[in-house]
This record gives C-alpha cells, sequence and structure tokens, in this order.
C-alpha cells in the first residue's frame, strides 16, 4: 500500500503539490483524475521518486522512498511513464529482459528467463517477442513497456497516462490488461487517467485532484455524479447510466 | 607496425613498441570514454571533446605551467603532474557537467549546452595561453599539438594502469550502463542510484581523457568516429560488445593509419589531420540527420 503524507512540490513560485496526503490501500486499481496541471503526474513521479518533493513523506508498503535504496524499492514498486525513450535495436524481448535488472542485475538466471516469457505472453505479444521495438505500432510498444514493468515483478505498478496516444481498442485493452493485473496478479495499480468513462468503468477507486490537491477520493459511483464532476473540472457533464456503469458525457 | 623494420629488434622494439602501446592506450581511452560518455547523455552526437573535456585538460595544463612556471612544471615528476592535472580535470568536469547530465535536460539543450560548454573550454585555454609568457609558452606549446608518431612514453605504464582500471570498471558496469542507457526515469525505475552512477561515469571519463590527451594531445572528432562505426559494426546496445569492439576499431585506426602514413607517405602527413577530417565529416552527417530524426 502507498502512504503519501503533507507532500509539497513547487517549481519555482508555483505551487503544484499543496500539502498531498492520501492512502492507497493494497490490491485494487485506482485510477487518478483531474482537470491539467492538477498534480496528478507530478504527484505520480514524486511516490516513485523519479522527483524529489520539497515537504512530506511517501511510503511504499512501508518503505519510505526517500530513504530506502532504489535498488530495494525497484522491487517494490514499478513506474512506467507516458514518453519513453525508445533505444533503436532493441527488441521486446530485451526490453522485457530489462524489468529483471533488479533482480539478477544484468546475470539473468533460468528462473529470469522464465517470468520475461511469462510477461511477454500475458500481455500476448509472444509472437512479436523478437522485433525491433521502433517496428511496433503504439499500442503494441504500450504493451511491451508494461511487460517489462510486470516482469520486475512488483507489489506496486504506477502508470503515468498509459492511454496516451492510442485508439479506443488499444485502450480498452490497456485497461483490460490493468484490470487482469490487479485481479489476476494482486498488483496495487495506480494509474494517471484523462478519460473519466475509462476511470468509472475499470477502476475502484477514484482519486480526483485539483489545483494541487486531493479534492476528493472515493469509488466510482461517488465520484461519477454530475454536481462533483462540476466541482472537479468547471464544466458541465451529464452522466448517464449505461450498462450498469455510471458514464459522462462532455463533448458538447 | 613492424613493417620496414630495419636493425636490431632491441632498438626495433623498444621505438616501435613505446609507440605502438601508446596508440593503444590512446585509442582505448578515446573509444572507451567516447560510448560511456554518449551514454551518459543520452545521445549519439556528443563526445567528451566536443563538450571541451579535452579543451579543460589543456587549460589545466596551460594554468599549471602558468602558475609553476616552465622550470617549476618541468621539475615535477610528469607522472605526479600527469596525475594531479587528472585529479583537477576530475574535479572541474565534476562541478561543470553534472548538472547538465542530470538526465532530466531535453537533448538539445545537452547539445548546445554542449558545444558551447566546448567553445569555452577551448577560450580559457586560448586566454592562459596568451597571457603566458612567450618562453614559457614555447614549452607548453609541444603539448597542445596533437601527435601521434610522437607519444610520451614517460607517462605509458601509469597511462597503462589508469586505463586498464577504468576499462576494467566501465565492462563491470556494462549491464547497469545498458540499463541506464535506456533513460533517466526508466533507469531509476530498475533501481539504479542515477546521480551516483553520473557520477562514477563523469570520473571515468575525465581520468580517460586525461590519459589520452597527456599522451598525444587534444582529439577532437576520432571518438565520434570510432563510436558510431562501433554501432554500426555491431548491431546490438549492449555495452558487453559496443565497448570492446570501439575500442578495437580506434586501435585499428590508429595503429593501421600510423603504419601507411609512416611505411607508404613516408611521414608526409599528419595521422591527425586524417583522422579529424574524416571523424568532422561524420559530425555534421549525424548532425544533418539528427535534425531529421
Amino acid at each position: 500500500m502507498i502512504e503519501i503524507a503533507g507532500v509539497s512540490k513547487s517549481y519555482g513560485t508555483a505551487r503544484v503539490l499543496d500539502a498531498v496526503s492520501l492512502s492507497v490501500p493494497a490490491g485494487g486499481l485506482t485510477a487518478i483524475i483531474g482537470p491539467n496541471g492538477a498534480g496528478k503526474s507530478t504527484l505520480l513521479s514524486i511516490v516513485a521518486r523519479l522527483l524529489p518533493m520539497d515537504a512530506g513523506r511517501v511510503t511504499v508498503d512501508g518503505l519510505d522512498v526517500s530513504t530506502t535504496t532504489g535498488d530495494v524499492l525497484a522491487r517494490r514498486m514499478a513506474i512506467l511513464k507516458q514518453d519513453n525513450r525508445i533505444t533503436p535495436r532493441l527488441t521486446v524481448s530485451e526490453l522485457v529482459a530489462f524489468g529483471r535488472f533488479p533482480h539478477c542485475h544484468g546475470r539473468p538466471t533460468r528462473a529470469d528467463v522464465e517470468k520475461v516469457t511469462e510477461a511477454i505472453g500475458y500481455v500476448d505479444l509472444s509472437p512479436l517477442s523478437g522485433r525491433l521495438l521502433d517496428e511496433l505500432s503504439g499500442g503494441q510498444r504500450q504493451r511491451a513497456f508494461i511487460a517489462m514493468v510486470l516482469a520486475q515483478d512488483p507489489a506496486c505498478l504506477l502508470l503515468d497516462e498509459p492511454l496516451n496516444n492510442l485508439d479506443m481498442k488499444h485502450a480498452a485493452g490497456t485497461m483490460k490488461l490493468l484490470r487482469r493485473a490487479a485481479d489476476e496478479l494482486g498488483k496495487t495499480v495506480v494509474v494517471v487517467i484523462h478519460d473519466i468513462n475509462f476511470a468509472a468503468c475499470y477502476a475502484d477507486r477514484i482519486v480526483a485532484m485539483k489545483g494541487g490537491r486531493v479534492l476528493v477520493h472515493g469509488g466510482p459511483d461517488d465520484i461519477m455524479r454530475a454536481d462533483v464532476l462540476r466541482a472537479i473540472y468547471d464544466m458541465e457533464v451529464a452522466v448517464h447510466e449505461v450498462n450498469g456503469f455510471r458514464l459522462g458525457a462532455y463533448y458538447r | 607496425m613492424t613493417v620496414g623494420a630495419r636493425g636490431g629488434w632491441g632498438f626495433v622494439l623498444s621505438l616501435r613498441g613505446g609507440k605502438l602501446a601508446g596508440l593503444v592506450l590512446v585509442g582505448t581511452a578515446v573509444a572507451v570514454s567516447t560510448v560511456l560518455f554518449q551514454t551518459l547523455t543520452e545521445n549519439r552526437i556528443l563526445t567528451p571533446a566536443v563538450m571541451g573535456f579535452d579543451a579543460l585538460y589543456v587549460a589545466i595544463q596551460t594554468a599549471v605551467v602558468f602558475a609553476l612556471g616552465a622550470q617549476g612544471a618541468a621539475a615535477i615528476d610528469p607522472r605526479l603532474r600527469f596525475a594531479g592535472e587528472a585529479v583537477l580535470l576530475a574535479a572541474a568536469a565534476l562541478g561543470l557537467f553534472r548538472w547538465l547530465f542530470d538526465g532530466r535536460r531535453g537533448f538539445h539543450l545537452v547539445v548546445l549546452a554542449g558545444l558551447v560548454f566546448g567553445i569555452l573550454c577551448r577560450g580559457l585555454a586560448n586566454l592562459l595561453q596568451r597571457i603566458l609568457d612567450p618562453n614559457e609558452f614555447s614549452v607548453l606549446q609541444s603539448l597542445l599539438f596533437t601527435r601521434f608518431n610522437v607519444v610520451d612514453t614517460a607517462l605509458l605504464p601509469v597511462a597503462a594502469v589508469a586505463i586498464l582500471a577504468a576499462g576494467a570498471l566501465a565492462l563491470r558496469l556494462a549491464p547497469t550502463l545498458d540499463a541506464l542507457a535506456l533513460g533517466r526515469d526508466t533507469a531509476i525505475n530498475l533501481g539504479i542510484d542515477h546521480r551516483r552512477m553520473v557520477t562514477i561515469l563523469i570520473l571515468l571519463v575525465a581520468v580517460l581523457v586525461s590519459v589520452s590527451t597527456a599522451l598525444v594531445g587534444p582529439v577532437l572528432f576520432f571518438g565520434l568516429l570510432v563510436s558510431n562505426l562501433a554501432y554500426l559494426a555491431i548491431g546490438t546496445e549492449r555495452h558487453l560488445h559496443t565497448l570492446p569492439a570501439a575500442t578495437l576499431i580506434a586501435i585499428a585506426c590508429l595503429a593501421g593509419g600510423q603504419t601507411v602514413l609512416e611505411r607508404l607517405l613516408g611521414y608526409d602527413a599528419a595521422l591527425s589531420v586524417v583522422i579529424e577530417f574524416a571523424g568532422g565529416i561524420v559530425f555534421i552527417l549525424l548532425l544533418l540527420r539528427g535534425t531529421r530524426t
């Protein structure tokens, strides 16, 4: 589980996070939503120790992310950012093998190789495992990166806008994959996401951020209400129930 | 390098052996430092030389002569002086470049800042040389020209030890370097202490550049040439392969080129000119290609 206590972050005079406190219980899928500039990605990066915080404390499974060595944390938690550098001449299986780095430090054992094969199979890329990354489509590349963090085998999986630049088929596929990681593999999955309807359909919990604070959090039914969405986004969103899911119609 | 050898082997070996050993060491230093540096900066265009490491070393050499006087500088054991200058370069490089390589700067900023830093370092070295006493400058001058056919043999043992140690460490770090090449965020995610790696790499590069500059003087584009040839030839990004490949290519270029120049062209041309010419063209091609992708 992830405990965030009083985390603040400023860039110059702009306060991006203002004493954010939040507790994400173990297991399940948590979606972080909110308008641009709400501090969602910054919060995720701070939890994943990619950014230093100005004040506050974050623990993952009881380990303080500011003081625990990177190596130990890498076996508990993995982050996947949205803009991943594509190293040319790297195959899918080579990329996924990097996920085992925290465990084997570049000297993979038989067990590590099995984990890699398993992760590639899990995201359905087995036929393409020998392909170079720059020969893949955006959706396939995204799945290859997800396979890498799955091979890393952490308890906590953080993903920063994993649906960006994906068409609806691949976006839905990615969310199904993350849902399975939570349900079948027992991972704690935290996703920063822009489309509230994906959050409504796949998340167990939704955290809504605005202006560097957590505005409200709760189950999809607590968040997917016209008055709550108006408070988050400052716009009218009609909420309709479709197939048992509350969906927001915000297009015009 | 034994082509056309006449006379006693004792003489041939001591003269050409020393030169060959020097070229092997320089080739290794330039190749390894460039590959490490390109992993550190996450691009294929910058090299320690373009970034001004060599120029910084020359500036330090100049400053030492400036501070101690030519006679004072000459009085120090050259090995001791080399070690001192290498330490100074490492400290200066850490101070100057660490903030730039924290992995959060964009590609263009790093390249531009790199070129500007290179000019700054060269300007600094030039300034010190201008205000130097002419007599002392003439002593210094011999250090400033790139010369592959006169290797400073007094430094060979120290240089060999430094390069062996740096090379061994680089190979030991090879898997970590592979992960580092995925970018800062991914590297941290995989549990790598990014700040520590950046420090280690800057120090390694500084030591290697000190060795090559002390032995043959500054070489600008040679590293760029051999590292990119190695990436092309090997077809993988694994440092366990690219580091040795770049090293072998560098040694082959230097020893082969020197042989051709000495035996076929009768010392008429300077290897440094040819290598810098070829390397410069590669640099321009890479820049042109880089702007399009």
